[in-house]
């Protein structure tokens, strides 16, 4: 892998944590690696397992999905939902041989800009570690 | 869909806050490439008024029917779209925002990589906006009452607005007095109006209002329901005395066995009170609680022959069986008025608080200089054993505020003020003494606050500009060692007496209310508003607001006024009678549900119930939405194993061609 190789991330993040989180960061004019997209969703437990392995298909090398703390969820209970699912996700990874490198989980509540920050630095670094993904990628890509 | 997507995009500048970081022309040519877009256009401010009239004339005259906003976050100016493109007549909800600013060009430094990112997120909006559907918003009816929890002063003057403007209000207050806080304090600054003067007739107030309903040693249970529509339970605790019966006349705290053998909590520990027992004098309401905890008969089952407090009570209002009652009601918006905690000095263990007695904090102070305190206004110092007259004052500012060690980094916005007013109260008493205050700034902001401050320097007090290290005993006086850093001199000041300057902290029980609430915390662990600047008093959960010092620190004169914005903003759902609920509610396929039912054990909100259908002439059983109860935050569809429940706006279909989009754009 090229030294200079830019991994390609997809972001999924909630909207009432770490969306604001990433909103805040910007507000305290954090910098941090313009590698990362951010896709919003209501909650982190919207995110389809199925999203993560899509992104890694469609064109991206890393994946990470943010939300609120355990705890804090703005429904209750969402991120224990998403914990669980994209938990089993991870492990499956490993199994069907994608460096869990590439996926990342965090929980980036509304006022932590700088953990927000931080969390990107090393999903960033990691899906840079791992190198360009080339596993199960589609051939033809329609949208 | 019957109508083919013609897409405008519309790039900001945001002045200089997007343009500097990110190329709006190239991203404007960029996104005039991509599929069914029709226009792509750039402007210096686009939520302005002529950036809005530019979207509406292209939908006009362009025939636009979805558009894409790449501005700042939708958290900011959604609504403001939505609206612009809906009196455009188009669908509110044919709008994506490209988030370019918060995500982009406020957090990279090169033109080149802020422009990339930009295009890739235009390019991800585009593709979500052409597949979004059209949505209805519908209204229900508002409840036409309100919560009020924490009555102190931001709780009260809230409740007391609202139901002046003709409105139901349940105020809840966890102790068994209203006033909280401010009822404790002697003086306020910097008028020097006395603060049970000026509170008692809005404690009063509050009781005898025909709108409120004052459920005083009560808690908050349980919330459920939506803006417009909150049930609320709440626990009203046993005081072991009948409300209706009791009289206040206090025979009963007289006679308890254990009288006077407990730190009275309003008193700071300060003053001792019974078993039975009245927070203050002037508690409102003027109702006597057994301290069940403390009560000997509560306690240990037995208290001599009879209680004590039956036997002498001419009212027989004495109870000692009762239970805690539940109350339950209905409400359409909620103000959260918990209030702060003073920090606990204990936690600067140099300064000594828990090893000497001299060493009292700014609100014992206030106790000991109010006329109603446990001293009846004598400040009254013991030196270990010894009472002595202090002839040495020291003041300490700045204990626990904008102190990183203690985790503290804001400012409690209080404390140079109540530190100068109590050097003020101290000099009236003790003409003679020497007074000092140590400080690192004076913050003299309000109105009236910087000629109190000089009246106070006036007065013969001495500011030294210090943080002092460290208190300790040197034969019979306390030292105070600080560095005074206008003269650069090392300082071992001897004094009497040393009142700490503690600030304010975010309550130590608020987890209770956030998680019942679903609030938030801001980095200063108070709660956090909706907006720091345009929503002061609202949260991310629609129709509760804040007031007073759940927020932040906050003096007086801004707690009233942030009360007052708080019941204001609370009145706009009663009011109105009417509020608009979500629309990006989950639907299902119920050509496809197979009525597995785990999208109805996962719904948090117990929104989606299995019903019977006929389905091509079969009975089957499939999932279905209670769009009322419905928040949308799409759990379900995460779980369906046939992608049958989906949330509108952020359906599958929806969200894979956005991942697709950024995949192809890199």
């Amino acid at each position: 892998m090229s030294a200079n190789f830019e991994p390609n991330i997809v972001a999924f993040l909630c909207n009432w944590c770490s969306y604001a989180g990433a909103d805040l960061a910007g507000t305290s004019r954090v910098n941090y690696p313009s590698n990362i997209q951010i896709i919003r969703v209501m909650c982190s437990g919207r995110v389809n397992p199925l999203y993560v392995m899509n992104a890694l298909q469609q064109g991206a090398d890393g994946v990470l999905v943010s939300g609120c703390h355990p705890g804090d969820c703005h429904y209750m209970e969402g991120n224990y939902y998403a914990r669980r699912r994209l938990g089993m996700l991870k492990d499956l990874m490993e199994f069907v041989g994608v460096d869990p490198k590439r996926f990342h989980m965090s929980w980036v509540s509304a006022s932590e800009g700088h953990k927000w920050k931080e969390v990107v630095e090393k999903t960033v670094e990691d899906a840079k570690e791992a190198g360009p993904f080339e596993g199960f990628r589609r051939r033809k890509i329609e949208w | 869909m019957t109508e083919k997507p013609k897409v405008g995009v519309y790039i900001c500048h945001c002045g200089i806050n997007i343009s500097s970081t990110v190329d709006v022309d190239a991203v404007a040519e960029f996104a005039k490439k991509l599929p069914n877009v029709e226009v792509a256009r750039t402007y210096s401010y686009m939520c302005s008024d002529p950036g809005q009239v530019l979207i509406k004339k292209d939908i006009e005259e362009q025939g636009l029917n979805r558009i894409v906003v790449a501005s700042c976050s939708p958290r900011m100016h959604e609504p403001t779209f939505r609206k612009a493109i809906s009196e455009a007549g188009v669908n509110p909800y044919f709008l994506e925002m490209a988030n370019i600013r918060e995500q982009c060009s406020w957090v990279h430094e090169e033109m080149e990589e802020g422009t990339a990112k930009a295009e890739k997120l235009v390019g991800a909006s585009v593709a979500k906006v052409r597949l979004l559907e059209a949505l209805e918003t519908k209204e229900v009816d508002a409840e036409p009452a309100a919560l009020v929890i924490g009555a102190g002063i931001a709780g009260i003057q809230s409740a007391l607005d609202i139901a002046d403007a003709g409105f139901k209000v349940y105020l809840v207050e966890k102790t068994p007095s209203v006033g909280g806080r401010m009822a404790q304090l002697d003086k306020t600054f910097p008028t020097l109006d006395c603060s049970a003067c000026i509170l008692t007739p809005k404690m009063v107030d509050v009781a005898s209002h025909p709108n409120i309903e004052l459920l005083s040693y009560s808690e908050v249970e349980e919330v459920n329901g939506f803006v417009g529509n909150f049930d609320v339970k709440v626990r009203k605790k046993a005081r072991y005395v009948d409300f209706n019966k009791c009289t206040g006349c206090g025979d009963c705290a007289k006679e308890c066995r254990v009288k006077d053998r407990f730190p009275n909590e309003f008193d700071q520990g300060l003053g001792k009170r019974s078993a039975i027992y009245l927070p203050f004098p002037q508690a409102v309401p003027a109702k006597y609680t057994i301290d069940a905890e403390n009560c000997l008969y509560l306690s240990k089952g037995k208290c001599g022959k009879n209680p004590k407090c039956q036997e002498v009570c001419g009212a027989e209002a004495i109870d000692f069986e009762q239970k805690d009652e539940f109350v339950e009601f209905k409400v359409g918006a909620i103000i959260v008025a918990t209030g702060f905690d003073p920090f606990d000095a204990s936690r600067k263990p140099e300064y000594g608080y828990d090893d000497y007695s001299n060493v009292i904090t700014g609100m014992e102070m206030e106790r000991l200089v109010s006329a109603s305190g446990p001293t009846e206004g004598k400040i009254k110092i013991f030196n270990g054993e010894e009472e002595i007259e202090p002839k040495e004052v020291a003041l300490i500012k700045c204990v626990g505020s904008r102190d990183e060690s203690v985790g503290n980094e804001y400012c409690s916005r209080v404390c140079c003020m109540y530190v100068a007013k109590q050097a003020h109260l101290i000099r009236d008493k003790l003409p003679d003494a020497n007074i000092r205050i140590y400080y690192m700034d004076v913050r003299a902001f309000g109105k009236g606050f910087e000629e109190f401050y000089d009246r106070v320097r006036r007065e013969n007090v001495r500011y030294i500009r210090g943080n002092p290290s460290e208190i300790f005993k040197r034969g019979n006086k306390l030292v105070v060692k600080v560095e005074d850093t206008l003269n650069s001199r090392a300082l071992e000041d001897e004094v009497d007496l040393v009142v700490l300057g503690v600030g304010l902290e975010p309550r130590a029980d608020m987890r209770g209310v956030m998680d019942l609430l679903r609030l938030s915390q801001s980095p200063d662990r108070f709660f956090l508003e909706a907006h720091p600047k345009l929503r002061p008093v609202d949260t991310a959960t629609d129709g509760v607001f804040l007031a007073g010092c759940a927020q932040g620190p906050k003096d007086i004169p801004d707690t009233v006024a942030q009360a007052k914005g708080a019941a204001a903003s609370a009145m706009i759902p009663l009011a109105r009678g009417k509020v608009t609920i979500n629309a990006q509610v989950a639907v299902v396929n119920e050509a496809t549900c197979r009525g597995c039912g785990f999208c109805v054990n996962i719904c948090p909100y117990t929104a989606i119930e299995l019903v019977t259908v006929n389905r091509f002439g079969n009975e089957v059983e499939v999932a279905r939405v209670n769009e009322a109860l419905c928040k949308g935050c799409g759990s379900c569809s995460a779980a369906c194993l046939s992608d049958s429940i989906q949330p509108k706006s952020f359906r599958d279909s929806q969200i894979l061609p956005q991942i697709a989009a950024l995949g192809v754009l890199k």
